[in-house]
């Protein structure tokens, strides 16, 4: 009785770090790393390598956290392939097109993702059909949708907007000309998410989803509404990429987003998230958003053939499930008497 | 309200699913620190039983009273808060979490305020290894270990333990053995009488005659859906009671014929061609 939970307080072990559920990922980022950086050398290495596969984690990452949240909970989205330029279109019909504030913009590009977020997690939650097909066939009406829309208005499949100082500085910015303002904002996404996940109470009710939702409904959890509220929060951040995108380009494009898709599915996965749920990290999510950036802009570093790039990144998914096995493995099977 | 109140008691329930009768006049009650085990065959209707127990569904005709008093469950969350806790087959536990988070799931102990509470894992882990433990599994001692490094049995007994922490006055336990070898099994009826001796109503679903011999009180077969009979501990014998749930009739006649065929065949049983 009185050695309990003496094990996980302070002191490090190497025991406990190799159970830790993101060691994985950390060994399969450093890997990655250094491989480009021995073929891409000193600009690899410099402010320009960094901002450019920080600006491309940023992106993925901020919408890779709520579609990793919903993997743990056992659901996936598919839709935030078409929400990004939904939501980009949305804010630059209303801002660039009718020339409201930007403010009016954003909220209804941030409204279109919570809203096509909330329709989801109705359709998952009240009917029998798998979130991979709900979210599928939401993620081509939206596209409709956002097509129909732009030819409706402008007559084109692109509206342009010049956002006014203040919201460009804040969502399509590169600071020093290198580092996209979204890398902030991705930390301040983690950072909630980490919160959410790891520290609230709440964030246990979404690994009990994923690892047995009658159980979970059981023990008085609101399933339904968690759900809904996990597609919504998916839907918000793709709108949000997708109004940090029109801030930063200055147009809105009908097409383009569908790449989030398998990216941000990818990123989790790597991560170390469980595909069928109840198990996963947001420092995993993180790690995994890293190394698929470094693979996906290191290969211009490196000067290899981007074909190669993608057969990397195939390579490292089947790496990243197998091994993410090897250590689910290693933390169940173990038991504290060994100490 | 008087020692003899049932905790929880069924009157003349039935429960259809549109033109489907489920249950029929189901009539039972369950005092403290007494253990009623329901019999039933698959398919008799076990299941929805213990779903109108526990608030999932809402009886069709009849009523249900708690203490005496007539209730109507709003959900499965409102049977909880009048202290009437399930514990599934597979314990209602989730492999990839650790024993503090399964113990404390939807009622996490917090520490901090407003939005920035935060869960407490320190308080979780030593309570919940402290409950366990006090129901006689002592090889949990450490909060962090996941529950999928644990026997069924100890899965068992952690949901259990989990349900008495948790204020539960009925228990009840959907095929608690089914899953498991027979020391677990043993070791989960260990707890079931544990948790009678604390005074808590137990009721224990099984198909299992033995495992319900072992701990029950009070007795009762449920077929298709109805009552078929109602007896209290030493009433009955064992093959009376397999008879009783297998509808009467064959049960006997087999062990009969599986006997008659060891006593010519040196003792072994006959080979099944049909998988069993």
């Amino acid at each position: 009785m009185s050695t309990q939970t003496s094990s996980a307080e302070g002191g490090f072990s190497i025991g406990g770090l190799i159970r830790r559920p993101e060691t994985g990922s950390l060994i399969g980022f450093i890997v990655v790393y250094v491989f480009f950086a021995s073929l891409g050398g000193a600009v690899f290495l410099g402010a320009p390598g960094w901002s450019s596969w920080l600006n491309i984690a940023a992106e993925v990452g901020i919408i890779a956290l709520p579609v990793g949240l919903l993997m743990i909970s056992g659901e996936f989205d598919m839709s935030v392939g078409s929400v990004v330029p939904a939501s980009s279109m949305m804010a630059a019909v209303l801002s660039g097109h009718y020339g409201l504030p930007a403010v009016v913009g954003i909220a209804g590009g941030l409204g279109v993702g919570l809203l096509v977020g909330f329709i989801n997690g109705l359709i998952v939650t009240r009917t029998t059909i798998p979130s991979l097909i709900a979210t599928i066939g939401m993620m081509f009406a939206v596209m409709g949708m956002t097509l129909g829309l732009a030819v409706m208005v402008k007559g084109s499949t692109s509206v342009s907007y010049v956002p006014d100082a203040v919201t460009k500085a804040l969502l399509g910015t590169f600071i020093n000309g290198m580092f996209n303002v979204s890398i902030f904002w991705w930390l301040g996404f983690v950072v909630v998410f980490f919160f959410f996940l790891h520290l609230s109470p709440l964030g246990s009710w979404v690994f009990a989803l994923g690892g047995d939702r009658d159980s979970a409904r059981n023990a008085g959890i609101p399933t339904d509404k968690l759900t809904i509220g996990l597609f919504m929060t998916s839907g918000f951040c793709a709108a949000f990429v997708g109004i940090a995108q029109v801030m930063t380009y200055q147009a809105a494009q009908v097409a383009g987003g569908q790449s989030f898709i398998f990216n941000s599915i990818m990123c989790v996965v790597i991560g170390g998230v469980l595909l069928t749920g109840g198990a996963g990290s947001v420092i995993g999510i993180v790690l995994g958003t890293m190394t698929f950036a470094v693979v996906n802009q290191g290969i211009f570093f490196a000067a290899l053939d981007p074909n190669i790039g993608s057969i990397i990144i195939g390579a490292l998914l089947l790496a990243a499930v197998l091994s993410n096995d090897t250590f689910r493995a290693l933390a169940m099977t173990y038991a504290t008497k060994k100490k | 309200m008087s020692a003899t109140t049932p905790v929880i008691e069924l009157r003349n329930v039935d429960k259809s699913f549109g033109p489907i009768d489920v249950l029929h006049e189901i009539s039972l009650k369950v005092r403290a620190g007494e253990v009623l085990c329901l019999l039933g065959d698959n398919g008799a209707g076990k299941s929805t039983l213990i779903k109108t127990l526990a608030g999932v569904h809402a009886p069709t005709r009849g009523e249900i009273l708690v203490d005496g008093e007539p209730v109507t469950f709003s959900g499965p969350k409102d049977a909880q808060n009048r202290g009437i806790a399930t514990v599934h087959q597979f314990g209602g536990t989730y492999p990839l979490m650790s024993v503090g988070r399964n113990f404390f799931m939807g009622e996490e102990p917090t520490i901090g305020f407003g939005p920035f509470k935060i869960f407490d894992r320190k308080t979780a882990n030593k309570i919940a290894v402290e409950e366990v433990q006090k129901m006689g599994i002592t090889r949990i001692t450490d909060g962090d270990r996941l529950v999928g490094g644990l026997s069924g049995g100890e899965r068992q007994s952690l949901a259990i333990a989990r349900a008495v922490y948790f204020g539960a006055r009925v228990l009840i336990l959907d095929e608690p053995t089914a899953a498991l070898g027979v020391k677990q099994a043993a070791h989960v009826l260990r707890i079931v009488n544990e948790a009678k001796r604390r005074g808590l109503a137990v009721i224990f679903i099984t198909h299992q005659v033995m495992h319900a011999m072992t701990v029950g009180d009070h007795f009762a077969v449920l077929i298709r859906g109805a009552i078929a009979a109602d007896f209290r501990k030493g009433e009955k014998t064992r093959e009376e009671i397999t008879d009783l749930m297998a509808g009467g009739e064959t049960m006997a006649d087999l062990e009969a014929s599986i006997e008659g065929y060891m006593e010519t065949h040196d003792g072994h049983a006959p080979q099944m061609n049909t998988a069993g």
